[in-house]
């Protein structure tokens, strides 16, 4: 049995509640919108369509994804005649829902152990946070988790990553401050190994994308680990801040070029009406988003499901 | 999708091309091509529909006047009116009162105690005496952080280990009188603008400690929420001026047109880079320029000035005209240029280069070549580059990693530099600069 399968759990409801809860933003934004611009029209006259352009364009759906999802609906509308305002409420979900999931890949489950977890992103977009958390989901699966504190440059970056490893309670591979990222994290994951840990997840110091020698740093990060064990990192996982706009493309764009990301994480999704960069991104990228983060309680990380956040986004 | 602003326009201004005067009409698909670009850029997307409105309205019935491209017309009115929504009046910050308080604010992560370190060092080389105060009682290891920034730039921390951040910053007040400290600067815990405690909760801060000054800090990265997110800060502080940091990344920063629309309130300072001097004071019509792509000559020029030592460089002309200039002084000169930071930024600030140059990697490394090859001669060689003969060159290739064919080039360059100073001085030409070779 693979590691996904922990992750796959069907979430009950109390998990549920939290995603709705935390989703609260967007939703009401987005759905309350959506309504109002549907009620009273029979058809998809201009005004419509400004208005829905509009309302996914102020959600940092971004403009070349907002202009794929009306030209599908428009599309969708010409060949079935709807109703009224659910049915095209309906409509417009499953166009939603299709345009991001044609890119979504289903993921390989790993046998390897340890699974290593390289976490990359800009900085202050919450990484060692999402690390924190990770490691406590992880956790309570029952897994065996260690961190590496490769974050070496911030001030205090390696204290901020040592007191999460404590409220969690799993093991820390540290090398205090200012020591060399790629020997941390060959020296993290070397520990996993002989320790038999079912999970390595290794920190990075935040870095601007823009910045050719620090990514090439992370480059070497990423390759050392594969020394100690093969295929390692098995996971590269992007953070990206929610508030963050149309940079965000750019970011996932060179961190993949630099590393290969094959996750991303969406950080303070709980704080802002504009979960729309999802959409964007899912529908621009092959790569999924595994995780978003709700809240700032350790519990507020959950897996991400493209099929239920955009039901979540149309619920009353 | 991320050519920048003025490519855009480029191709948008096309349609523009050949006409005598701008109409509703030939003008309809350049307006549209102008909100696409600033939605792109993170511009909220009402503030972009009003811009470009405004824009059309003063665009139309203009004559294009034949010395004139319709296309610099419009970008003349598009620059002009963006320097104009985002200058205004700028105070600088006050410091009235003993101690002075400056509280800073803002989202998770968006630069607050990076900003505190640096602006603690601006005011310390402005002759001020500040404290900082680690009010973050949350985030793990967040007082830890500002401590070690303080002791970076050599400014006192206060803290203390309880969890009352006002109770804090009002003993750090008490602290900062005794001890001399005219400038007590407050950094608080991030917070979203929709957390009812954390925002009573900054309420009460500057409710208590009455602060000359508040600063909202913002991620120049911010998407459409920017105006949300600005808002609800500024109803709740009503804070003096904002403060975009991360602008050494590649966003072009729409947001900062947002929250100053929005809020109306002044850009006081932006903040590019983890050194603890990556600091600026806001310039509207260079973050027009920027968000245009025009480059950013001042800001280059401002950026040689400060980092080239005035003596050097005369001592370096005085060289240039007497034709002694010689390789120890082209390795100072690379040094010199290295110290005004990342090479593409620089590049990126003459117009016309930042467009040729945006998909190109150009290296910090690019001059490690040419330093490591200097480095591996001789000071005979370096000061007298003419006994350089095969043998000698062979060695230095050697020396250097390099090959022959790098050396040989080099020294080409370096003589063709050479020879161009001697015909500059020959005109009695006074540039302050030798041109340098960028290219390996």
């Amino acid at each position: 049995m693979g590691l996904f399968d922990f992750f796959k759990k069907s979430p009950d409801e109390s998990e549920k509640k939290q995603l709705d809860k935390g989703l609260e933003k967007t939703r009401s934004s987005l759905l309350g919108k959506l309504s109002k611009a549907i009620v009273g029209k029979s058809s998809l006259d201009d005004d419509f369509l400004d208005e829905l352009e509009e309302i996914l364009i102020t959600s940092d759906v971004g403009v070349e994804t907002t202009v794929k999802i009306i030209e599908r609906l428009e599309k969708r509308v010409s060949r079935d005649k709807y109703m009224n305002a659910e049915e095209l409420q309906e409509m417009l979900k499953e166009e939603i829902v299709g345009l991001i999931s044609e890119n979504s890949q289903e993921n390989s489950i790993p046998e390897s152990r340890p699974y290593v977890i390289m976490v990359v992103g800009v900085n202050g977009v919450g990484k060692t946070t999402t690390i924190g958390k990770l490691a406590n989901l992880f956790k309570n699966q029952g897994l065996k988790v260690v961190l590496g504190a490769a974050d070496t440059f911030r001030a205090a970056a390696v204290d901020q990553i040592k007191i999460w490893s404590e409220r969690v309670d799993v093991e820390l591979v540290s090398k205090g401050m200012n020591a060399d990222p790629a020997s941390v994290a060959f020296d993290t994951v070397k520990y996993g190994k002989e320790q038999g840990a079912d999970v390595v997840i290794v920190d990075t110091a935040g870095r601007l994308h823009n910045k050719i020698n620090l990514m090439n740093e992370l480059s070497k990060i990423k390759r050392v680990m594969d020394k100690q064990v093969e295929g390692a990192p098995h996971e590269v996982l992007l953070v990206l801040d929610a508030s963050t706009g149309q940079n965000a493309f750019e970011q996932a764009k060179q961190f993949t070029a630099a590393t290969e990301v094959t996750a991303l994480a969406l950080t303070k999704l709980d704080g802002t009406a504009k979960g729309g960069v999802v959409l964007g991104i899912s529908e621009q990228f092959n790569i999924p988003v595994k995780y978003i983060g709700v809240g700032e309680q350790m519990n507020d990380l959950q897996i991400f499901d493209a099929k239920s956040f955009v039901h979540s986004l149309f619920e009353s | 999708m991320f050519e920048n602003l003025s490519s855009r326009l480029d191709r948008a201004f096309k349609s523009l091309k050949g006409q005598a005067s701008i109409t509703e009409l030939n003008v309809a698909e350049t307006v549209k091509e102008i909100r696409r670009a600033l939605v792109d850029a993170d511009v909220s997307y009402k503030i972009a529909k009003d811009f470009t409105n405004t824009v059309k309205e003063k665009a139309l019935g203009q004559n294009v006047l034949t010395s004139v491209s319709p296309g610099q017309l419009m970008t003349k009115i598009v620059n002009d009116e963006l320097k104009e929504l985002l200058g205004g009046e700028t105070k600088p910050i006050n410091l009235t009162g003993n101690p002075a308080v400056i509280l800073i604010a803002g989202l998770q992560g968006s630069g607050k105690t990076t900003f505190s370190g640096k602006l603690s060092k601006y005011l310390k080389s402005k002759g001020r005496n500040p404290l900082l105060v680690a009010c973050d009682v949350y985030r793990p290891a967040a007082i830890d952080q500002i401590k070690v920034l303080g002791e970076q730039v050599g400014v006192s921390v206060y803290s203390e280990e309880i969890k009352d951040p006002v109770a804090i910053a009002q003993n750090a007040i008490k602290h900062a009188k005794v001890n001399q400290h005219n400038v007590v600067i407050v950094d608080t815990a991030g917070r979203l603008s929709i957390d009812e405690a954390m925002m009573n909760e900054i309420s009460n801060l500057k409710k208590e400690l009455q602060p000359q000054e508040i600063l909202f800090v913002v991620d120049s990265m911010t998407g459409q929420d920017a105006v949300n997110t600005a808002k609800n800060f500024n109803d709740r502080l009503d804070f003096d001026g904002v403060v975009l940091t991360k602008l050494d990344g590649d966003t072009r920063g729409g947001a900062a047109l947002s929250i100053k629309t929005v809020v109306n309130k002044p850009i006081k300072f932006v903040s590019s880079g983890e050194k603890m001097d990556a600091l600026d004071v806001f310039h509207p019509d260079r973050m027009a320029g920027r968000i245009l792509g025009m480059g950013d000559v001042v800001s280059l020029v401002e950026k040689a000035q400060e980092t080239f030592d005035e003596e050097e460089a005369a001592r370096l002309q005085k060289k240039m005209r007497k034709n002694q200039f010689d390789f120890d002084d082209f390795l100072q000169q690379l040094n010199q240029i290295k110290k005004m930071g990342n090479i593409k930024d620089l590049m990126g600030m003459i117009p016309g280069v930042g467009k040729a140059i945006k998909d190109i990697d150009i290296d910090d490394d690019s001059f490690k070549s040419i330093e490591a090859i200097i480095q591996s001669m001789t000071s005979e060689e370096r000061q007298n580059p003419d006994v350089l003969d095969g043998s000698r060159k062979q060695r230095i290739a050697k020396g250097s990693g390099t090959s022959t064919t790098e050396v040989n080039k080099l020294v080409k360059q370096f003589s063709d530099m050479r020879k161009m100073m001697k015909s500059m001085n020959a005109m009695g030409g006074k540039k302050r600069l030798g041109k340098m070779p960028f290219r390996r």
